[in-house]
């Protein structure tokens, strides 16, 4: 099962704010942080990660700075503001409010009795980045 | 897997990447950093569980997904990026052409700066303006400005110390020209001078901005680009200056102080020759920043202007009044050649010379023939009237001119129509125009050196 577009990218915002929101990251980590928390399931590209952070850096929600690391190599962080946070944090009730209502409905009444497991770990190596086959 | 050769050909492999990526406008140097850090991290990955370094690599790239993709979400982000900006100094991409325009900035406002001066030095010797050096001015003005713009193109390209000397000797010869013979303020030398010195020194300008290769075409076509180009800016900061002098001219005006003497003795003459430098210098920094603006204006004038002649040939004929010939007319006549040769010259400097003939051309050859056919009209009559009541320094140069533009149209008109019917290459009629400018050089200065003595100073 994949993720339709849209609602990824609906996700994106509150998803890269809340992962920045556990530490610092650059972009290839954030881009495997979301693989390994959906399991795998949500379609991100680069085209996608990239722009977005450079619009939530413009927007003032996060702030990037450029770190050595070995050699030469130069890498971005994006660290979030606390106006970034306060963004998180209206996403977190809009989202809460989409999922309570959508709970009300899929777990109505009558549904009560085969409440699911919310929570499946999908456990998942660190490269689960899907090899589209060619593995 | 990690032996100091894959290293190698993987390193050649993320240049090679790097500079497909820096080929896309949508993308920044900063950015092609940072995929370029998102490719490694996802090589690496690979590499760690077991990939070769190349397999590794391939299957990175893949999966980044196509450049075009990648470069049109960037553009979604990004969209000023796709309105080609004109970055002055700093905040361009690269370390080594930022330290450069920052270079040319400094040789520019320097030469600007040396320009404004240098036009109020002949106040210290009592040349003032407004005073009776009306004449000084009208004649000399293009010596305070076009050498400067020389100086930084020079500059600018390093030119030899041989041609160096020749752009010196030449400046001087200009200031000769503009000063040794004693010509009234009211002489009609007078105002050939000033106009034709400038012509004159202008194309001393080519020689210092073809400096590495004079008798290259291409390098002349350049100059003839440099020439459309600098001349829209020109204008455009002569409009803005105008905006300035009279917003200063109002605001002083309405706390009861009059900007007049400011404003006419310093701010104008100034403001004018120093723009002469800057507008040479924004066309430099800008070379394939910005489209061109003088071929678009050509491409939308072409067509009205070949309407417009063939609409005053088509009258002409239909009322069968004669051209009434005053001096007026013949220079109208002249500026007339001046335009269509400039919409031909700039047509052409855009052209892709490998195109094939089309409709434009065409259109273009209509517009150059109808062009020539007034300009013969023209010439009867006022031959008729030369050897009927002698010539003067002013009837000599004007018909001299509209023969000189004849004949170059004439030319043009030849090899165009070789063009359109496949006989002859584009290239000829290139060839055919930058070959012509010497001619219009040689003749700015026959007028200027030759004409006063020649015509007694009238």
């Amino acid at each position: 099962m994949r993720v339709a577009k849209d609602l990824v990218a609906a996700s994106a915002t509150p998803m890269v704010l809340g992962i920045l929101a556990e530490g610092d990251s650059y972009g290839y980590a954030i881009l495997r942080r979301i693989n390994e928390l959906s399991g795998g399931e949500l379609d991100w590209t680069e085209g996608l990660l990239y722009p977005l952070l450079h619009r939530l850096e413009r927007l003032g929600y996060v702030e990037s700075s450029w770190q050595s690391v070995t050699g030469e190599r130069r890498r971005k962080y994006y660290r979030i503001t606390n106006k970034g946070l306060a963004e998180l944090a209206e996403h977190r009730r809009q989202w809460d409010t989409v999922v309570d209502a959508l709970k009300e409905i899929w777990l109505g009444p009558g549904d009560f009795g085969e409440a699911r497991e919310p929570n499946i770990k999908h456990f998942r190596p660190l490269t689960a980045i899907p090899l589209g086959g060619q593995a | 897997m990690t032996t100091p050769d894959g290293q190698d050909e993987l390193e050649a492999q993320y240049a090679q990447w790097r500079h497909y990526v820096q080929r896309r406008r949508e993308l920044q140097r900063s950015d092609a950093e940072e995929l370029e850090d998102h490719l490694r991290g996802s090589v690496d990955e690979l590499v760690a569980v077991g990939l070769r370094a190349d397999e590794a690599f391939l299957v990175a790239v893949k999966r980044m997904g196509s450049l075009d993709d990648l470069s049109r979400e960037f553009a979604r982000e990004h969209s000023e990026r796709l309105w080609k900006q004109l970055v002055l100094t700093g905040e361009t991409d690269s370390a080594v052409a930022d330290t450069r325009s920052r270079r040319d900035l400094l040789a520019m406002v320097i030469c600007a700066a040396g320009a404004a001066a240098s036009i109020k030095v002949p106040e210290l010797f009592g040349m003032g303006f407004g005073e009776d050096a009306g004449g000084f001015y009208a004649t000399n003005f293009s010596l305070f400005s076009l050498p400067w713009l020389a100086a930084f193109l020079t500059w600018r390209r390093r030119a030899r110390p041989a041609l160096i000397g020749v752009l010196v000797a030449l400046f001087a010869l200009g200031v000769v020209a503009a000063n040794v013979y004693q010509l009234a303020a009211d002489s009609q030398s007078v105002v050939l001078t000033a106009l034709h010195l400038p012509i004159a020194l202008w194309f001393v300008v080519g020689l210092a901005y073809v400096a590495d290769d004079l008798r290259s075409s291409r390098r002349r076509m350049d100059f003839i680009r440099f020439t459309g180009e600098w001349f829209v800016y020109f204008v455009l900061i002569a409009l803005g200056g105008g905006v300035l002098i009279a917003f200063m001219f109002g605001t002083f005006e309405a706390i009861g102080i009059s900007p007049d003497v400011f404003i006419s003795h310093w701010l104008l003459p100034c403001g004018f020759v120093a723009s002469v430098v800057v507008a040479g210098w924004l066309v430099e920094a800008k070379q394939g920043v910005v489209e061109n603006i003088a071929p678009v204006l050509t491409r939308l004038f072409t067509p009205l202007f070949t309407a417009v002649l063939l609409a005053f040939l088509v009258a002409f004929g239909w009322t069968g009044a004669g051209i009434d010939v005053e001096r007026e007319a013949l220079i109208l006549f002249n500026l007339l050649l001046v335009v269509v040769l400039g919409l031909l010259l700039y047509s052409i400097s855009a052209r892709d010379p490998l195109a094939r003939p089309g409709l434009f051309d065409k259109l273009q050859f209509a517009l150059v023939v109808s062009a020539l056919a007034i300009d013969v009209l023209v010439l009867l009559e006022i031959t008729g009237r030369i050897t009927e009541y002698g010539t003067t320094p002013n009837k000599a140069a004007a018909l001299g001119e509209n023969i000189i533009l004849l004949a170059n149209l004439a030319g043009s008109a030849w090899l165009l129509l070789g063009f359109i019917r496949k006989h002859m290459p584009f290239a000829a009629l290139e060839r055919w125009q930058t070959g012509y400018l010497p001619v219009y050089a040689a003749w700015a200065w026959v007028v200027v050196l030759v004409f006063p003595p020649l015509f007694s100073y009238l």
